[in-house]
């Protein structure tokens, strides 16, 4: 499947990949309340992610029929769920990043104001959703607060992509990096945590996923979601 | 029979009259222990299945084969983890905690709906449970809007709303693959197979041998009989199979035009009454999955409490 790489492509694979990640952990999740929430975020990224990718192509094929390699997401959001202080802390990177963008591309007049406008009211459920469990598990018990850090700290080098730029998107990344920071940084203090150390970019694995290249865990993400569509090629569901 | 205090003689006077009337029960109303006790288990076992329940169709969201179909699922499986939070809190109404019944539910001393001991196996069973076993839910809990509790009555007015929303779109999968590919109709096909005989279990034991029916009618909080429900729902499903090209298993289906409804085949208690026991396809696992999630979450739980308290600390 040829593919052109547009900033609807990469924005909208993020949603999808995140939302199939968070809609891995229904069932499974630690108090009944957190089925719904976490359900209700992975629900709207995978409204955000219709929405982007019909822009960029048909959402069907898109999803399902693209290889690895075609994928332009992010690879912070393909990463496995871990305990659920690490999904909170790959939320609370994602949510507080992803606010900031779409604030600025609400405010703008490319063809994603109007997707980023209402998706901003629901990012900011998702942000304020993780800040409160940073907050409970960092400042909670012993153990809580080991396994947020650990989270944190796990995925502090896949951060710097966050803020690479993306082709076709006029934004001021640097500035949003440095709103970002200060955001994460006195929240982790509230939280009792400590902001990560280490590199956030350079390293080729932490960084790649916008020209392609992805972790070993999201080949079977993939095969999972794929493959029951590509067993029926051309039938409608 | 236990003896009554005088003062509790008044009481249920007024319990038997409100009752009588049609008018409901509210939580700080009197009323007597067994029926106190016939809700609580009634109610914790409607909640374990909403709970339970999430599992076997839960199973498919991460392979749901169009990203319509994946949201539709997922938003069902979420509603149902709600129905879960409106039963326990009705329950809660009660004097049941929601730690309490857990904890029956992940030691075996409360059950849940035997249909979720079933395994789902294809794409299609997401559309069989939707239409049969949400169907089948809504048939057994309509009347229970009217149930003489009156939390209960409330919860299961926003309950079935939803249900009949997920019996639709159950139907409309099942559509969608029965006018698909040869491929698409037989999975399609295989799922009714396989659930339509455990849906018609889910109305429970034929009247004769149903332990709790008779006292549950005479309280309001049941409305029909198994059998009345079990017949109903038999009757709604039959034309339904039909606009959907789908066969329904059973040879001795058959309209009785003496009682104007169809006629079906013997059910088979036997496996029933093993699932029942705990020798379903899927008991053990369900179950399993269910405690591991809690004790997964324990330390999650744990420190919210904690954090709870010492913001408590600070604020006082
Ligand atoms: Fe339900
Ligand atoms: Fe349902």
């Amino acid at each position: 499947m040829n593919v052109t790489v547009t900033p609807a492509l990469a924005l909208g694979d993020d949603a999808l990949i995140l939302s199939h990640r968070l809609g891995e952990w229904i069932g499974h999740a630690p108090v009944l309340e957190e089925e719904v929430a976490l359900a209700n975020i992975a629900l709207d990224l995978l409204g955000q992610a219709r929405v982007l990718l019909s822009i960029a192509g048909d959402e069907d094929e898109l999803a399902y029929l693209r290889e690895e390699r075609q994928f332009r997401n992010l690879q912070l959001v393909e990463q496995p769920n871990g305990d659920f202080a690490h999904t909170i802390a790959r939320q609370l990177y994602f949510s507080t990043c992803q606010e900031l963008l779409y604030e600025h591309l609400a405010a703008g007049g490319s063809e994603l104001a109007p997707l980023a406008a209402k998706a901003v009211k629901e990012v900011a459920y998702h942000r304020d959703h993780a800040e409160q469990w940073t907050l409970r598990l960092g400042d909670g018990t012993e153990e809580s607060h080991r396994r947020m850090q650990h989270g944190l700290d796990a995925l502090w080098r896949f951060t710097g992509e966050l803020f690479e730029p993306v082709d076709g998107l006029d934004v001021p990344w640097s500035a949003l990096h440095d709103t970002w920071t200060t955001r994460i940084g006195s929240l982790l203090r509230r939280a009792t945590l400590t902001v990560p150390e280490g590199p956030k970019s350079g390293a080729w694995t932490a960084g790649a996923g916008r020209q392609g290249l992805h972790t070993e865990p999201f080949g079977r993400m993939l095969a999972e979601m794929q493959h029951l569509h590509r067993s029926h090629p051309g039938a409608t569901w | 029979m236990t003896t009554i205090a005088p003062d509790e003689t008044a009481l249920e006077a007024v319990f038997d009259a409100t009752v009588a009337a049609d008018e409901r029960i509210e939580p700080r109303d009197w009323m007597p222990d067994a029926y106190r006790a016939s809700l609580v288990r009634q109610i914790a076992q409607h909640a374990h299945s909403e709970i339970i329940g999430m599992q076997p169709e839960a199973n498919w969201i991460t392979r749901a084969p169009s990203l319509r179909r994946k949201a539709i699922l997922m938003a069902k499986v979420q509603d149902e983890a709600g129905h879960g939070l409106y039963l326990y809190s009705a329950a809660e109404t009660l004097g049941a905690g929601r730690d309490e019944l857990l904890d029956m539910l992940h030691s075996g001393r409360q059950k849940y709906s035997s249909i979720f001991n079933y395994p789902t196996l294809t794409w299609a069973d997401a559309g069989a449970i939707g239409w049969l076993v949400d169907g089948a839910a809504i048939t057994n809990q309509v009347p229970l809007c009217r149930c003489s509790y009156g939390p209960y009555a409330r919860a299961m007015v926003r309950v079935c709303k939803e249900e009949s929303f997920h019996q639709r779109q159950g139907y409309e999968l099942l559509l969608t693959l029965s006018r698909g590919t040869e491929a698409q109709r037989a999975m399609a096909q295989d799922a009714v197979d396989r659930w339509w005989w455990p849906s018609l279990m889910m109305f429970g034991p034929p009247d004769d041998e149903s332990a709790h029916s008779a006292q549950s009618m005479a309280w309001k909080i049941k409305r029909h009989s198994n059998d009345e429900l079990r017949q109903r729902f038999v009757d709604i499903c039959v034309p339904q199979a039909e606009a959907l090209g789908l066969t329904l298993p059973d040879p001795d289906l058959a309209w009785n035009d003496e009682r104007g409804h169809w006629d079906f085949g013997p059910i088979d208690w036997a496996e029933f009454r093993e699932v029942l026991k705990g020798n379903g396809p899927c008991n053990e696992e369900r179950i399993s999955r269910r405690r591991q999630a809690h004790e997964d979450g324990a330390w999650v739980r744990e420190a919210a409490a904690a954090h709870a308290a010492k913001q408590g600390e600070a604020t006082r």
